[in-house]
């Protein structure tokens, strides 16, 4: 790994190692907050910028912290960031945190993270430390982002909360055969589905 | 505080709703990652759910005093009686920190004090707990139960219900997965793919449950839960259509 280029880093996380759909982390978060696209692309941007920050900190921190408290140590260095996004999202953008409630929390828990930390920032230097904990939430986002944007457009006929699919192809009482909400893809087990399904669509891809 | 407006019945529908209706691997998805990686086997499963009620039981009951002591609205008023005015302190952004310290404390501490004990349980037991501390089932319950502001007793019996209830559905699946092990799938769709769909087909059948409602205390009115994301949307979804 050593001989990779430190944009590498970057870009192997986006696809080859996607943690999503390679490593299969970061489900929890990625079925529970995807109903809305406006809610998967904050909750991918505060994962990648508590990913890249706290494994930039565990990688300048790694000479210095005892092998045997490293859990606890970046634990906390994570919950950390957290905390600042935490913050930050009641300040500024109070409704999307009540959406997300205690998944903001749950970044501290979400695999992707501790994977990172504790899978390679803890190894190599800060710089490429930091790119690939900026390339793994990014990967995370992409597919959290096209989780969200499948459901919303067709659980709700919206986008980022406008109105896509024309309000004129709906059922009416008065012509009951057109259009309808998709009401399944409202709920969060279709998640499973969704993602599912992108794991096998990566599989095909791959295997050619 | 202890026991707040909750009757024993309550408690018992408070666990009810703990075990199945608020599932924690299938109905909120949390805990989900470890369940994918530890589930292929009956086994490991039953190992790791008892694991997991045990320090869900303990960490929860933990955190409840660190919130009623330390981090809530106004919690610090014990220092008063040491004669320090705490009226413009709120440690509630802590909350995060303390809690995590909270779990990955205890779960090293049961880990050493298994190891010394029974080496025959940290044989069964140990090899799941680091694997714990990260599970977003044990942070969730403790966060889930503070922002619901549950009295001592009826989070007790929240933290322990969720735990069950999480071992119900990862010994469920684990068996159905010993079956799909042996299975013809699509090449593509093999091992973790399938999982997907089984898991995602199973949480349906669980969110069945939902909307059924035994926890409140009776002859109280009680406020709101807080929104979770699944019902908001449903409530979304059910005005939106009454537009059309």
């Amino acid at each position: 790994m050593s001989k990779l280029r430190p944009t590498s880093y970057l870009t192997e996380q986006i696809w080859h190692g996607n943690q999503v759909l390679v490593a299969v982390l970061g489900i929890c978060s990625a079925l529970g907050v995807t109903n809305r696209l406006s809610v998967a692309i904050t909750m991918g941007l505060s994962v990648t910028f508590v990913t890249g920050f706290s494994s930039l900190f565990v990688s300048w921190l790694r000479n210095v912290t005892p092998d045997s408290v490293r859990m606890i140590a970046q634990l906390a260095i994570i919950s950390v960031f957290v905390i600042i996004i935490d913050q930050f999202l009641k300040a500024y953008y109070f409704s999307i945190s009540k959406t997300l409630s205690v998944f903001v929390g749950l970044i501290i828990t979400n695999c992707i993270v501790m994977g990172r930390t504790e899978g390679m920032a803890k190894n190599v230097e800060p710089l490429p430390a930091f790119l690939d904990g900026i390339g793994a939430g990014a990967g995370y986002m992409l597919v959290i982002c096209f989780v969200g944007f499948i459901r919303e457009i067709f659980g709700f006929g919206q986008l980022l909360g406008y109105q896509v699919i024309p309000l004129s192809w709906y059922a009416t009482p008065e012509s009951p055969n057109l259009y309808e909400n998709f009401a399944l893809m409202v709920n969060p087990p279709v998640g499973f589905f969704l993602i599912g399904g992108l794991i096998w669509m990566y599989n095909i891809i791959g295997r050619k | 505080m202890w026991m707040g407006d909750y009757t024993l019945i309550n408690l018992f529908g408070l666990m009810i709703q703990a075990i199945f209706i608020e599932n924690f691997l299938l109905a909120n998805f949390l805990g989900i990652c470890t369940y994918l990686a530890c589930s292929s086997r009956l086994t490991t499963a039953n190992g790791l759910g008892m694991a997991v009620v045990i320090v869900l039981t303990v960490s929860g009951v933990l955190n409840w005093f660190v919130h009623q002591f330390v981090t809530g609205n106004g919690a610090l008023f014990w220092l008063q009686y040491l004669g320090i005015n705490t009226s413009g302190i709120d440690l509630n952004f802590l909350e995060f920190l303390l809690f995590i310290a909270v779990i990955a404390a205890f779960v090293q501490m049961l880990e050493i004090v298994i190891e010394r004990f029974s080496p025959s349980l940290y044989m069964s037991l140990g090899l799941y707990l680091p694997l714990i501390t990260v599970n977003c089932a044990i942070l969730g319950a403790c966060l889930f139960a503070v922002t619901r502001s549950y009295p001592f007793l009826p989070n007790l019996v929240y933290v322990f219900g969720s735990g069950v209830g999480w071992w119900l559905a990862i010994a469920l699946l684990a068996a159905i997965r010993e079956k799909l092990a042996v299975s013809k799938v699509l090449p593509s769709l093999k091992g973790i793919g399938i999982t997907f769909m089984m898991s995602g087909l199973m949480s349906l059948t669980f969110s069945g449950f939902t909307g059924i409602k035994l926890a409140n205390p009776t002859g109280v009115k009680v406020e709101k839960l807080p929104v979770t994301i699944s019902s908001s949307s449903g409530s979304d979804l059910l005005r939106e259509r009454s537009d059309y």
